[in-house]
């Protein structure tokens, strides 16, 4: 069914789609929409056989899915920044146990300074907690991803993630095919633990493993991470069949058959990237797309076919691993190891920070050209940052940056667009 | 299921540790002997009958206490009870009334007319048992148990020797007496009355492989007192004898007991109940010396007995008597004072100790007798071979409880010499000490009041002074036994252990140590109320 | 009946674990030869623990009252590492571990999925305990238990205090008591051990959340635990049970004293032994034989600097105080036993 909604409204009636049993929720912007949702419709009726329960933290909502998860009922919640970084101990718990939680992140800077807009920083700092990461384009995606997770996350018994970007995406009103409850169901199977807390026939969840077992147990959960890339295809192929729309899979590529340049993303800034293609192409570029769904596990063998013909490619991503550059171009560059290509990591939209077509644009030029620096970060006010550098190469005590630099921008509040 | 590697196990796995090598000590289940049995003469194993009261089984508690003392009704009245003298539970609030217990169970099986287990088969052994007194009754007893005929020569018209002759009947009636007594008989004991025997050597001829003497102490110590010929001197042995014939002694309005024992209280007492307007006890000595218990003196006191504490009689007259007193010297001996007194009496009954009449064992070789009575060896055993004796001819300790010890001693002597054996003496367990125990886990039970005869009645008849306990209170007095040093099945070592160590066989079976997870704590040593495990060092 | 001596005079009524003149509906669930053992032999608790035994005790008992429908969730820390390293587990009832502090939370996932089930007819009536010692209670895990008991969900949380973190080498907690030696609380300096005027007592806030049911007790009345904790799982929705275990390691006293311990910390007043309903208390465990502080001080070697050639008179006179006002608030006055 066809309905103009808001992005978190579409994820709450895909997660209700899917009969979770137990949805915990602790508020954090951008995610409250999607539980308030869920919460309405629980209060309401519509979505039966469910317990919503508010809890104190998110560390509490990643362990209340932990117990029911083990107690055998499929089992969601949803965060974003700070509440992913506070869940994190429980959140390494549920997939070292191997259980099939899905959870949204919406997409949110992490602080200090503290701010509520989009970028990756939250998820990417859980790239190793072990869960699958799974990063939608679209609002219909996002819907889509969360049927697809479940399934995924209780065939390999291991917790998904899937990532949309923070109001971008969460708090966006656009067009989305709504499935009926026949179409999920036909799709997503009932959830079969494949352990569970039962006094019929007790086991101990949770044991504590030395370093006798210790490496063998770490091993597991990488194989597991390995079967799932061949499986999360395959699980896109079904859902074709029984929704009649491509959705998920491992990467998705954009006019990439002859592209010179490759550009790489996750999320909805590949729309952005795409229109800025379109036009490039139209001017005699030959540019193309590569987007990644599938974060964690990281296709290597599909980046690297898809990158197979580029001469160069760029990562445009909305993280930064201080200190070093990209997170998703490093593990790109793994991916094309020896494959004699230019690549060049590009940090853009931190906190919210608009990513325009103009940008964008000069950016693939200066690429195209190879005119750029192997790390880049789009649109910085050099002005500002220098500014501040020199202060502080002066003056020892010379305050809070952030507060200092958003005196010399002249603004109290954060620059959206 | 399929589990998952490592991370998930199976239940009760941990079974595959066995943690019992961590241990260096092991505790060990013991059963210690209590105070109560260790204090007994009577060799009672008083803790074990207890065991079964303490459940209401009157019954099995009844033949449990009869396997020691066959009088167990009569006891329960007469014995002067050392076990409750030595009952740990003192240190908790008071003894465990064990002696009303006994007597409790006594008169249950008076009631419902228990008699005991057939004997062991035939010996064909016969036993002479001369005087059927507390001594020769045990001994007839624990003969016939043994499967030798015993046969009870008695010279009085009536058994029970000093039981009947000697103690009062407000303290044991006498159909609590004859029953016990019948009992005995219906068991096989043979008993010939009016059978005085004068000479041992020839009374054996009789076909007899062993005889037991318990002819007691009959014979009353005599002080000079000088008297004048209308004074009316008695001795106590004549006077309580006197009390089962057809006339009561003539003892007058004013009667003098010279003497400090619970003979002399026990004459003075029936004085009393005889229509004496005053009986006093004349002694030498102070209250503390006195060999009377301090309880009987304090009954006495209760029911108007006076007493003259350091004083002897220096001579007797018609209607008074003259007393000296007397003062305690520095080795607290009593000195005379010169100081004199005159007291009315209309007689005076001398209660000064009994002496035991051997004229019968004249003709009987390597006999030695000291101070009056007779030597035996450990195992009751006189000079003579074959020739055993137990009771007043053969103790200092002059009570009924003894003479029951000493019969039951005795018969098991016999019984190994007639096999040709040499009786060993079974090993005795560690005393149950009050330190050894927990008496935490002991509700809070004070002993129960018997019910006392109304004072009026005391001093004017001669019904029973102490009432028994009805089944309630003996039931609750025992279940204030602590069971001292022995298993009781209070679980505790099987709930307190943190290893699941203990091992719990089921209800009379006790329990076991699983020494394949005892880490050996020591817990269950520690909180076993009745101090029953012990903790023994690992070897290596 | 509470611990009290409500059947007539017994010997050792329910002092004892077991006594075989009562009835046999009448005994303990540890006197049964069928208890179910929820944590098993071959555990790799030190010799003597509290812990091990307060925990059989308190499951067994919630075993034998949901007629084993039952299923636990266990915090980080002794009781779990000595119970399950891998590859063998003591626990004979479903057990999940997750971590130090959310072990409420858990319980409470585990609790919404069975209600669940229910109501789709998949499951039957199974009931959920959670449990950890002070330091995954107290401390770390405050969060969610207070969030656990704020919801009134429905689980029964049991803490296990031994007062510290035994398992990682004898930290102080905020369940440590005053004056005591931690490996963090040294006797140095001018106010030796654990300073006075810290800590907190989790029962009291437990009932200010004025949940359904919270109580304490230890493991030297076993009868008490097990009255509470088949009270509380005849009840719905939110209940915590305190359980003194004392740990020979950490409070440097002989594996053999450990209900010893227990059993003096209640009589001196150290430890009140209650219950409370909705925020109310109902009923306190009276102390039967009242002793001193000291006569539960001395045999421990984390107070062993308040005795010696130069006792801490005033130290001692100090717990005393806190001891005495145990007593007058919970109103532990000993008082006549009935029969």
């Amino acid at each position: 069914m066809l309905k103009q909604c808001e992005g978190s409204h579409a994820v709450a009636e895909a997660v209700a789609l899917c009969r979770p049993e137990v949805i915990c929720a602790y508020p954090i912007s951008p995610q409250t929409h999607i539980v308030e949702g869920l919460g309405e419709m629980v209060k309401s009726g519509d979505l039966r056989d469910c317990e919503f329960i508010n809890v104190e933290s998110e560390f509490a909502a990643m362990s209340v899915a932990i117990g029911s998860s083990a107690a055998g009922a499929r089992s969601y919640t949803a965060t974003a920044s700070q509440g992913l970084l506070f869940m994190v101990e429980a959140v390494y718990n549920a997939s070292g146990l191997g259980l099939p939680i899905v959870m949204t992140v919406a997409n949110r800077a992490i602080g200090a300074p503290i701010n509520i807009w989009n970028d990756h920083s939250d998820s990417l700092s859980q790239r190793d907690c072990g869960w699958i990461q799974l990063f939608a384009e679209t609002n219909q995606e996002a819907l889509d991803l969360h049927i697809q997770a479940f399934k995924l996350a209780e065939e390999l018994s291991l917790p998904v993630m899937v990532c949309m970007d923070g109001f971008i995406l969460t708090h966006a009103y656009e067009r989305v095919d709504i499935p009926t409850q026949e179409q999920v169901d036909a799709f997503l199977p009932p959830y079969e633990p494949r352990q569970v807390l039962d006094p019929a026939e007790p086991v101990s969840i949770g044991a504590m493993v030395g370093p006798e077992a210790f490496m063998e147990v770490r091993y597991l959960a990488h194989a597991k991470q390995m079967q799932a890339l061949e499986r999360i295809p395959q699980l896109a192929e079904e859902f074709h069949k029984v929704f009649g729309r491509t959705t998920g899979g491992l990467i998705h590529t954009y006019r990439a058959d002859d592209a010179e340049t490759m550009v790489i993303a996750m999320g909805s800034v590949l729309g952005t990237i795409k229109d800025t293609v379109d036009e490039m192409r139209a001017a005699g570029h030959k540019i193309g797309v590569l987007g990644i769904t599938s974060f964690r596990p990281f296709p290597l063998t599909e980046v690297a076919a898809a990158l197979k013909h580029c001469k160069r490619f760029l990562v445009l991503e909305k993280s930064l691993a201080v200190g070093i550059g990209g997170i998703v171009a490093t593990n790109v560059r793994m991916a094309v190891t020896g494959m004699g290509l230019k690549g060049y990591t590009v940090v853009a939209g931190l906190g919210g920070r608009a990513i325009t077509v103009k940008s964008l644009t000069t950016l693939f030029e200066k690429a195209g050209r190879d005119d750029l620096e192997l790390l880049t970060f789009l649109d910085l006010d050099w002005k500002v940052v220098n500014r501040q550098l020199e202060r502080e190469r002066q003056t020892r005590r010379s305050g809070p940056a952030a507060e200092s630099m958003l005196r010399d921008v002249g603004t109290v509040a954060s620059k959206i667009a | 299921m399929d589990k998952p590697f490592a991370i998930t196990l199976n239940p009760g796995s941990s079974l595959a540790n066995r943690t019992g090598s961590w241990r260096t000590f092991r505790p060990e289940y013991v059963d210690r002997l209590p105070p109560c049995n260790a204090t007994c003469p009577a060799g009672e194993n008083i803790q074990g009958w207890l065991f079964h009261a303490e459940s209401g089984d009157y019954e099995t508690a009844w033949r449990s206490l009869t396997e020691n003392n066959p009088l167990p009704a009569i006891m329960g009245r007469v014995c002067y009870h050392p076990c409750e003298g030595a009952c740990n539970r003192q240190h908790i609030d008071s003894a465990v009334g064990i002696n009303s217990v006994e007597r409790f169970l006594g008169d249950e099986a008076i009631k419902h007319g228990w008699q005991f287990a057939p004997a062991a088969a035939a010996s064909g052994k016969r036993v002479l048992v001369i005087g059927s007194g507390p001594a020769g009754l045990s001994a007839a007893y624990h003969l016939t148990r043994r499967g030798h005929k015993a046969v009870i020569y008695e010279a009085a018209p009536l058994a029970g020797g000093m039981m009947r002759f000697g103690i009062p009947k407000y303290r044991l009636p006498r159909e609590v007496l004859d029953a016990e007594i019948q009992r005995l008989l219906d068991f096989g004991v043979e008993l010939q009355l009016r059978t005085k025997v004068t000479n041992v050597a020839e009374a054996m001829q009789d076909g007899f492989d062993a005889v037991f003497l318990g002819v007691g102490a009959h014979i009353a110590k005599r002080a000079y007192i000088p008297a004048g010929d209308a004074s009316k001197v008695l001795d106590a042995v004549a006077v309580l004898r006197g009390m089962e014939g057809e006339a009561a002694p003539m003892l007058g309005r004013k009667v003098v007991v010279y003497g400090g024992g619970n003979t002399a209280i026990d004459v003075a007492r029936t004085a009393k109940r005889l229509g004496a307007e005053e009986a006093i006890i004349v002694y030498r000595r102070t209250r503390e010396k006195m060999p009377a218990h301090d309880f009987e003196v304090e009954d006495a006191l209760q029911e108007g007995i006076s007493i003259k504490w350091l004083s002897t009689i220096k001579e007797a007259g018609e209607s008074d008597i003259m007393v000296e007193k007397m003062a305690l010297d520095d080795k607290g001996f009593p000195q005379p004072t010169g100081e004199f007194e005159r007291i009315e009496a209309d007689s005076v009954v001398l209660a000064l100790g009994q002496d035991t009449d051997l004229s019968l064992l004249e003709n009987v070789p390597g006999l030695v007798v000291k101070d009056g009575m007779i030597e035996v060896d450990g195992d009751m055993m006189t000079g003579q071979p074959g020739v055993f004796a137990g009771g007043d001819m053969a103790g200092n300790e002059r009570t009924v409880t003894v003479a029951v010890g000493h019969g039951k001693k005795a018969a098991r002597a016999i019984d190994a010499w007639l096999r040709g054996e040499q009786c060993a003496p079974a090993a005795k367990n560690e005393l149950a000490t009050f330190e050894r125990m927990n008496p935490w886990y002991y509700s809070d039970a004070p002993k129960t009041v018997r019910p006392v005869l109304d004072i009026i009645r005391r001093q004017s008849t001669f019904e029973e002074v102490l009432g028994g306990l009805d089944e309630g209170n003996a039931l609750f007095e025992a279940r204030r036994c602590m069971s001292c040093g022995n298993c009781f099945e209070c679980d505790n070592c099987y709930g307190v252990c943190p290893d699941n160590a203990v091992i719990k066989l089921g209800p009379g079976k006790g329990f076991e140590f699983n020494l394949d997870y005892c880490k050996g704590c020591g817990i269950c040593a520690t909180e076993c109320p009745c101090g029953a495990i012990r903790m023994v060092a690992e070897e290596n | 009946m509470n611990g009290l001596q409500t059947v007539k005079f017994y010997q050792t009524g329910t002092f004892t674990v077991g006594n075989r003149l009562l009835a046999p509906e009448e005994r303990s669930v540890q006197a049964n030869m069928q208890r179910t053992n929820s944590i098993n032999s071959g555990h790799r608790a030190c010799q003597g623990c509290g812990e091990a035994l307060g925990a059989r005790y308190a499951i067994d008992a919630a075993m034998n009252a949901t007629d084993r429908q039952l299923i636990a969730a266990n915090a980080t820390g002794c009781l779990e590492v000595f119970s399950t390293p891998y590859p063998e587990t003591s626990w004979q009832i479903p057990w999940i571990h997750s971590l130090f502090g959310n072990t409420a939370a858990v319980a409470t996932g585990i609790s919404a999925a069975i209600k669940v089930k229910r109501q789709k007819g998949q499951g039957g009536d199974v009931r959920v305990v959670a449990q950890g010692g002070d330091g995954g209670t107290t401390d770390i895990g405050f969060g969610c238990l207070s969030g656990m008991f704020e919801r009134n969900d429905d689980v029964l949380y049991i803490c296990y205090d031994n007062g510290g973190y035994m398992n990682t080498g004898v930290q102080r907690s905020s369940a440590t008591p005053p004056a005591a030696r931690t490996a963090t609380t040294m006797p140095l300096g001018p106010e030796p051990g654990n300073p006075f005027g810290q800590g907190k007592f989790v029962p009291a806030i437990a009932m200010a959340h004025e949940i359904p049911y919270v109580a304490t007790a230890t493991v030297a009345d076993l009868r008490d635990l097990e009255y509470k904790v088949a009270k509380a799982m005849g009840m719905r929705g939110a209940r915590y049970i305190h359980i003194l275990v004392p740990c020979p390691l950490g409070w440097g006293t002989a594996s053999h004293d450990t209900i010893r311990m227990a059993r003096l910390a209640k009589e001196t007043g150290i430890f009140p032994v209650f219950e409370a309903e909705h925020g109310e208390v109902k009923s306190v465990l009276a102390i039967r034989r009242p002793l001193p502080v000291e006569e539960y001080l001395r045999p421990q070697k984390r107070y062993a600097h308040l005795f010696g050639k130069n006792p801490a008179v005033e130290t001692i006179a100090h717990i005393q105080a806190l001891a005495d006002k145990n007593i007058r608030k919970y109103r532990l006055q000993a008082r006549q036993e009935g029969h």
